[in-house]
């Protein structure tokens, strides 16, 4: 385990801004945190989480696919990626550490991988921060996730007067060793460990009951006539789908400036009236279908295609940011547990 | 750099057939002439018209045709009525194979099979038919039964009545919904049809057509006492990426593009019906 | 409050008045409500919450839900009483299927305006007179109500409901003085770049979650120009951030003189951007050059933009004021 003097850690910062793009979470000027590229001056966010999630990072809201060059019948096909520079995330939290394995599952592991989310995981260093305060609308404890020693190539621990880092990976302990930093106490962190383990027990969802939402229940759980009433009041926006870290599903659109087409990608919401809409009309007609897609999603499609593991993290940015206060945790309490 | 999979190839429309008022059949090949890729039958492939869009279209030629692809696509939406007003010559981008594809070398072989289609959903079926032409001697007797609205809405009529009525081992049912001057064949509804015909239940049922289509000749044949794990359909919905990662073409767990597009009557069972 | 508004509910259902209630519902703390739709006295008592943070806006939900068999009873806030008004202006709601119970106001908080002073993990809230007690992971914590409250209610434009067919409470009046276009005062002062930086800055923070779009009362189309495919743009990011400009310019034009600046577009916004400041400029503009105008405050005034008159200014007006727009 290293240490770093909390009053060096944008020495060392900046030390490693200078060989790769480092993130760090910054406030945005508007109450709200988020990554931000470091330059000096900058300083860590108060904030436990920011905005949008890390996926950004390796999954970011528009990219550019290919261009083409229409003239007459003849059409040319430009390859227009640009080369990733190496990159280091600093300060992502246990939730969104986790958030990363369950887009590899859909972006590296299941053939093809999407060489664009696989390039920026390959050339990207998370180092993860333990979060010192959860928030009430935390639960990434309900899916095995310990807030007190996230993942990442490296683990830092803020405490009052210095970070401690623990390197995970040969990558990060590379990084680590390249830093030259004090060795410290494997026990270092360990008092802090303990005491964000005896808020996470006190989280109200931390032990939310996921009984029933699984495989064998699957048509149960969609014929469920609760859903309807569940989904009444979604105003059918994006906003739970684009600051959720695990929501994967893209558009791929085009964009004629008169001269070329650019095609690009963009995220994409189930919750959207055109998500499904063919010329002949959709599958899902109403917002209760979309709703319900969304959740059945994280809670049923997904374990039910991954071995079990959800597709959700609990970083609560649903809870806190939807319009209406609908969010998973009133679909898990209200189909699942005891309710079932 | 890395090739993506969402990166397409460019192909050529050589030869455009109209087959009826609202469908044409485009055949196409890569820019060397050659044919773009190699697919099982009841496989898609994603065609595109830069600053039109992409869409997902079921491949009805043959793998054995070895010089070119055949798609019949219907007139619908955007992508489709571009299609339509192209002439030969024109490129277009294409991405493929995708989908599982029918279980022509497994399941169907040695069976007797049923055909029964209805519309343009002789599409993806017209690949299954001519494979198993071309590889008569593995599979049994095979029936197709074949309806449209009128006489003129029968895709492939001139290969359906030239090729494979006069082949032998293979017994065509065309049916039209409504009388028609100039038809003496059968008139009616498709299901009705099939439970008029009253195949022998040992048979596999590979179907294809509207959702109501499929529906009543779900039932009846259910009556007529055929298990759903002998009978096998295709379906189509949304799709962006074709590789199971868009998120939009699922039916409970299960994604068409990647999963399906083609599944037994006995696995939709276990699936919400969302489609 | 919350007991006379939740046996008024109860009544209404049970007198036969109507055969279903739009209120809110509680969610897993105090200050998370849905709001949602009650049919029986059980569901009213066990559910039906309302509190310093019934924020939400139930105006629109009035137009799918008017046309449903039966009547519905709605709970306004003033605030939300003008769009209400404003949409029955539209004929976008239908009158005779709504009964409306006007409620006083005096003001809505919001867990955000809590968090941004320090104050996290809240697990409850109780109200006690002008404070607030929170219980947090963290400990007891106060607050006074008048620092968790909505950017919209600090400056409240009116405390009267203007459309109801009863009351609970005192009915209040309109606030002249409410300083709410202090801001946009502000940014006219700015030099044509200062003000094209603050709004690039602003809105290129836009995820195009539509949230804005889809909670304001104004924004009823059936179809939105932006769920067009066929317009080219999509309610999603685009290849330029040109377009997140474009769509929120386009939709204050679209609401210019029927947006009764209730505020749910700014509430709502995940990322924070302050949309009403782009709508109460349009209000202070046609205000400015057409007169005084409240868009929902009455049934009679036509919306400014959508008549005519021949002392209407001329376009020319904008030269006129040497381009200060």
């Amino acid at each position: 385990m290293k240490k770093v003097f909390a009053a060096d850690i944008y020495k060392v910062f900046a030390k490693v801004s200078q060989k790769s793009k480092l993130y760090i979470p910054a406030d945005d000027g508007v109450s709200q945190a988020r990554f931000l590229p470091y330059m000096e001056g900058m300083t860590l966010t108060e904030k436990l989480n920011t905005g949008r999630s890390a996926k950004d990072l390796f999954f970011p809201q528009v990219e550019n696919l290919l261009k083409f060059k229409v003239s007459g019948k003849q059409i040319e096909i430009v390859d227009q990626r640009d080369e990733v520079e190496s990159f280091v995330i600093f300060g992502v939290r246990a939730c969104d550490c986790r958030s990363f394995d369950i887009l590899d599952n859909v972006f590296l592991y299941d053939e093809p991988a999407d060489t664009f989310y696989k390039t920026r995981r390959a050339n990207g260093l998370v180092i993860t921060l333990a979060c010192n305060a959860p928030e009430e609308t935390c639960f990434c404890t309900a899916f095995g996730i310990d807030p007190a020693d996230p993942a990442g190539d490296i683990t830092a621990w803020k405490m009052a007067d210095a970070f401690y880092f623990r390197g995970n990976t040969d990558k990060g302990n590379a990084l680590l060793a390249e830093l030259e930093l004090v060795e410290a106490d494997e026990e270092a962190a360990h008092q802090q460990q303990e005491a964000i383990r005896a808020i996470a027990e006190k989280l109200p969802f931390g032990k939310l009951d996921l009984t029933g939402f699984d495989k064998e229940h699957l048509m149960e759980k969609f014929k469920d006539p609760r859903w309807a009433e569940l989904s009444e009041s979604c105003l059918g926006c994006g906003t739970c789908t684009f600051v959720c870290p695990t929501c994967q599903c893209y558009d791929i659109r085009e964009f004629n400036n008169g001269k070329e087409i650019q095609r690009f990608r963009c995220w994409d919401s189930c919750m959207y009236s055109d998500f499904t809409m063919m010329a002949h009309g959709t599958n899902r007609p109403t917002q209760k279908e979309r709703f319900r897609q969304r959740f059945m999603h994280k809670l049923v499609y997904y374990p039910s295609n991954y071995g079990g593991v959800y597709g959700c993290v609990g970083c609560g940015r649903c809870l806190q940011k939807c319009p209406v206060h609908t969010n998973i945790v009133k679909v898990a309490k209200t189909l699942g547990g005891e309710n079932k | 750099m890395m090739h993506d999979p969402l990166f397409p190839v460019l192909g050529v429309v050589t030869d455009i057939r109209t087959d009826t008022p609202d469908v044409k059949t485009f055949r196409v090949v890569g820019v060397d002439g050659k044919k773009p890729f190699i697919h099982i039958p009841g496989q898609c492939a994603m065609l595109s018209i830069p600053g039109v869009g992409e869409a997902l279209f079921s491949i009805t030629s043959s793998p054995t045709n070895e010089d070119y692809m055949e798609f019949s696509i219907k007139k619908c939406g955007c992508v489709t009525t571009w299609l339509h007003a192209m002439e030969p010559g024109q490129q277009i981008t294409i991405r493929g194979p995708y989908g599982n594809g029918f279980p022509v070398d497994t399941d169907f072989a040695g069976k007797d099979l049923v055909f029964v289609a209805g519309g343009i959903g002789l599409a993806p079926l017209r690949s299954v038919i001519n494979y198993v032409r071309h590889y008569r001697s593995r599979y049994g007797s095979v029936d197709i039964v074949y309806g449209a609205r009128s006489k003129d809405d029968l895709v492939d009529y001139a290969e359906i009545i030239e090729e494979w009525s006069k082949e032998e081992g293979i017994n065509v049912h065309l049916t039209i919904d409504n009388p028609q001057e100039g038809w003496d064949g059968h008139v009616g509804f498709v299901p009705n049809y099939v439970k008029e015909l009253g195949f022998d239940t040992s048979k596999t049922v590979v179907m294809c057509g509207p959702p109501i289509m499929i529906k009543f000749t779900l039932a009846g044949l259910l009556e007529l006492g055929f298990d759903k794990t002998q009978v096998y359909t295709t379906f189509e919905l949304k799709m962006k990426c074709a590789l199971g990662k868009c998120g939009r073409c699922n039916i409970g767990d299960k994604y068409v593009c990647k999963d399906g597009p083609v599944f037994r009557l006995d696995q939709m069972d276990q699936l919400p019906d969302e489609y | 409050m919350r007991e006379m508004i939740k046996a008024k509910a109860i009544e209404l259902l049970e007198n036969g008045t109507v055969n279903r209630v739009l209120g809110w519902k509680a969610g897993e703390f105090f200050y998370d409500l849905t709001p949602g739709i009650f049919t029986s006295r059980e569901e009213i008592e066990e559910t039906f919450e309302y509190s310093v943070f019934s924020a939400a806006n139930l105006s629109k939900y009035l137009i799918a839900e008017s046309r449903k068999e039966g009547k519905i009873a709605v709970f306004l806030k003033p605030c939300d009483s003008y769009s209400f008004q404003q949409l029955l202006k539209e004929h976008r709601i239908w009158r005779d299927r709504v009964y409306v119970v006007g409620i006083a106001c005096d003001g809505m908080c919001s867990m955000d305006v809590i968090r941004d002073k320090g104050i996290t993990g809240v697990t409850a809230v109780e109200e006690d007179g002008e404070n607030l007690k929170l219980t947090t992971l963290y400990g007891d914590k106060t607050i006074a109500k008048a620092d968790a409250l909505l950017e919209r209610c600090v400056h409240c434009k009116s405390r009267k409901v203007v459309v109801f067919d009863e009351m609970i409470g005192e009915n209040g009046e309109e606030i002249p003085d409410s300083h709410r276009f202090d801001m946009v005062e502000k940014l006219e002062a700015m030099t044509p770049e200062e003000r094209f930086a603050f709004w690039r800055g602003e809105l290129s923070r836009c995820i195009r979650c539509n949230a804005c779009r889809n909670v304001c009362p104004a924004c009823s189309c059936e179809k939105c120009v932006f769920d067009n495919d066929k317009s080219g743009i999509a309610q999603k990011a685009a290849a330029s951030d040109f377009e997140e400009n474009n769509f929120h310019i386009i939709r204050a034009f679209h609401v210019a003189s029927r947006c009764t600046d209730c505020g749910e577009c700014s509430r709502v916004c995940p990322q924070n951007i302050p949309l009403h400041l782009l709508n109460r400029k349009f209000i202070r503009d046609i205000n400015e050059l057409y007169g005084e105008y409240q868009a929902g405050s009455d049934m009679d005034t036509k919306p400014p933009l959508m008549n005519f008159t021949t002392d209407d200014c001329e376009p020319s007006v904008v030269y006129e004021r040497g381009g200060k727009v």
